[in-house]
């Protein structure tokens, strides 16, 4: 039987990347899917976020996979809209027993030369729009009795980096939440949960932003050019994980076999995390 | 989820019984050739219950060819690396090569620092830590042919933060995730992981026994499994006294799994939330 035959799975940042693929498995391991995306750009982060078309997309590539899917613009800073998505995941499938909290932007300055609203939006969306997330469906799980959740972290929510301050301060802080919100929901028997990842293949990594930062000499250049850079920060030599890599551990997390797993951060980090305590 | 080891061959050291045990048959079900390794000795100096015995050991191994694996029982004392390069050179050979070492042997014994003496110190570190050397030492020169090769060590919830009576078993398991740390970053080039399970408390003879009661229940003469229920039960914070062994095997499955190719230099904590008020 599938993993996850009767589960419906809230998955926020749907769009496109790391949040596509999680729905996508899912599905094609069962289960029904809640899925929201913001669907527009923001002024302070560097690329284009996912698009309404996106999102529909992923709607379509849920459904080829097998699974219904109920699919929201919603932007995680917005308390009142993560509260219709909830609203109307129960309403079409009845119950929300897995959330993804993984919608997240990427910007890149020193800390030193941050503006206020480049501080923040991240903080507001890497870290705020996850406790507005996970608090959207507690009381709902804690009420079953039973629910799973995961939030995306990163490598760097357990370490420095320099030109990324504010995202690690934010992905420090989804980890402090998920270990906390794991004590409070305990006894209701949901676990609470964090993956780590390195450099993913996504949008997020791919930008004119993240290429200046590592090559900042050469006026043009091609992802293979800094592939080099990328591949440095892991001691499993190559650059970047795809977003199927990170499926796996989101789904181990969200399974049966990962009951007694609670307020643990999986680092699937390419060995980066080898270096460090955590 | 059948068939994620299909033709894998696996080494398990502590195999006689407990999560061990459990281990090699979760591999076998799932496809895999395994080897079960243990010291096969009634006792242990310091420690206060029986160790797994050759008999437990043969039966793993009957238990492991049921399921439809290739099987090899091995007896070694993981503190002697002459042993274990004998015994896992042996359990190579048989296999043509290794792909997973799950290092699972393992000892518990109590006592205050304090008054520790000098062979229950000994001891521990001998087996928990140096055992746990020497057991990569002989396996993992036999891993670097494999194209899927995964080293997955037992460390424990003592082993991320310190605790009272067990400071010997806390030192141990320290330096064990200090150790496989260091190994996936030596062994990340050549494509193999190397991962720390850490658990909390498990239902197994480590926990089930008359040493572990008088522990957890210092205000009774002779405690039972029944009074030391509530005790195991407060260290956790889902609420249940122990995990069960498959809850360990499947954090190890899934860390010896093409699904975790990328994990390395991790500790994964199946530790029932202790982990939750801890780094």
């Amino acid at each position: 039987m599938p993993r996850f035959e009767g589960k419906v799975a809230l998955v926020t940042g749907a769009g496109r990347g790391q949040g596509r693929s999680h729905a996508v498995r899912f599905a094609a391991e069962g289960a029904d899917l809640v899925l929201s995306d913001r669907c527009a750009d923001l002024g302070t982060v560097p690329y284009g976020l996912a698009s309404a078309t996106d999102l529909e997309e992923t709607v379509a590539s849920v459904e080829a996979a097998g699974g219904r899917a109920v699919a929201m613009e919603a932007d995680v800073r917005d308390t009142a809209a993560l509260g219709r998505v909830v609203a109307a995941g129960i309403e079409a499938f009845g119950g929300i027993d897995i959330v993804v909290a993984n919608a997240g932007i990427a910007g890149v300055s020193t800390i030193a030369a941050m503006s206020d609203e480049e501080w923040q939006n991240m903080i507001d969306i890497n870290l705020g729009g996850v406790f507005k997330t996970l608090r959207a469906v507690a009381g709902h799980m804690a009420e079953r009795g039973s629910g799973r959740i995961v939030a995306t972290s990163s490598v760097v929510g357990r370490v420095g980096a320099p030109n990324i301050g504010h995202y690690v301060a934010a992905k420090w802080g989804v980890i402090g939440l998920v270990k906390s919100l794991a004590l409070e929901l305990a006894e209701h028997g949901v676990t609470v949960n964090a993956v780590c990842p390195t450099s993913v293949d996504t949008a997020m990594i791919q930008n004119e932003a993240f290429r200046e930062l590592f090559l900042p000499d050469q006026s043009s250049y091609t992802m293979a050019d800094v592939e080099g850079a990328f591949t440095e920060l892991n001691p499993i030599p190559i650059p970047w994980v795809q977003p199927d890599d990170i499926s796996d551990t989101v789904l181990f997390l969200a399974s049966d076999e990962a009951r007694m797993i609670t307020g643990e951060a999986v680092p699937v980090a390419l060995g980066w995390n080898a270096r460090t305590a955590a | 989820m059948s068939g994620r080891c299909e033709g894998r061959r696996v080494l398990v050291t502590g195999g006689a019984r407990g999560q061990g045990r459990n281990h090699a048959v979760r591999f076998a079900r799932e496809g895999a050739d395994v080897a079960v390794l243990d010291i096969a000795a009634a006792e242990m100096e310091t420690v206060a219950y029986p160790l797994g015995s050759r008999a437990e050991l043969e039966e793993t191994a009957e238990l492991v060819a049921a399921e439809g694996g290739r099987a090899a029982a091995l007896v070694a004392d993981i503190r002697s690396l002459a042993e274990m390069e004998a015994a896992v050179g042996q359990a190579a050979e048989a296999f043509g090569g290794l792909d997973i070492l799950v290092v699972n042997a393992g000892i518990c014994t109590f006592g205050e620092l304090a008054t520790m003496s000098a062979e229950t110190w000994g001891t521990m570190i001998d087996v928990n830590l140096t055992g746990a050397f020497n057991t990569v030492r002989a396996a993992v020169p036999h891993m670097y042919g494999s194209e899927a090769g995964r080293v997955v060590a037992t460390s424990s919830m003592a082993g991320r933060a310190g605790w009272e009576n067990i400071g010997h078993y806390a030192a141990a398991k320290w330096g064990l995730i200090g150790m496989v740390k260091s190994l996936a970053l030596e062994l990340a080039p050549r494509g193999i992981t190397a991962n720390v399970v850490c658990p909390s408390s498990v239902d197994t003879r480590m926990m089930k026994n008359e040493a572990s009661y008088k522990l957890f229940r210092p205000d009774l003469e002779n405690p039972t499994l029944e009074d030391a229920l509530p005790a195991f039960q407060s260290v956790n914070v889902l609420p249940v006294p122990y995990a069960e062994t498959d809850d360990i095997s499947d954090t190890v499955l899934f860390l010896a799994s093409e699904q975790a190719r990328y994990i390395t230099g991790a500790t994964l904590s199946a530790a029932i939330g202790v982990n939750a008020k801890n780094i």
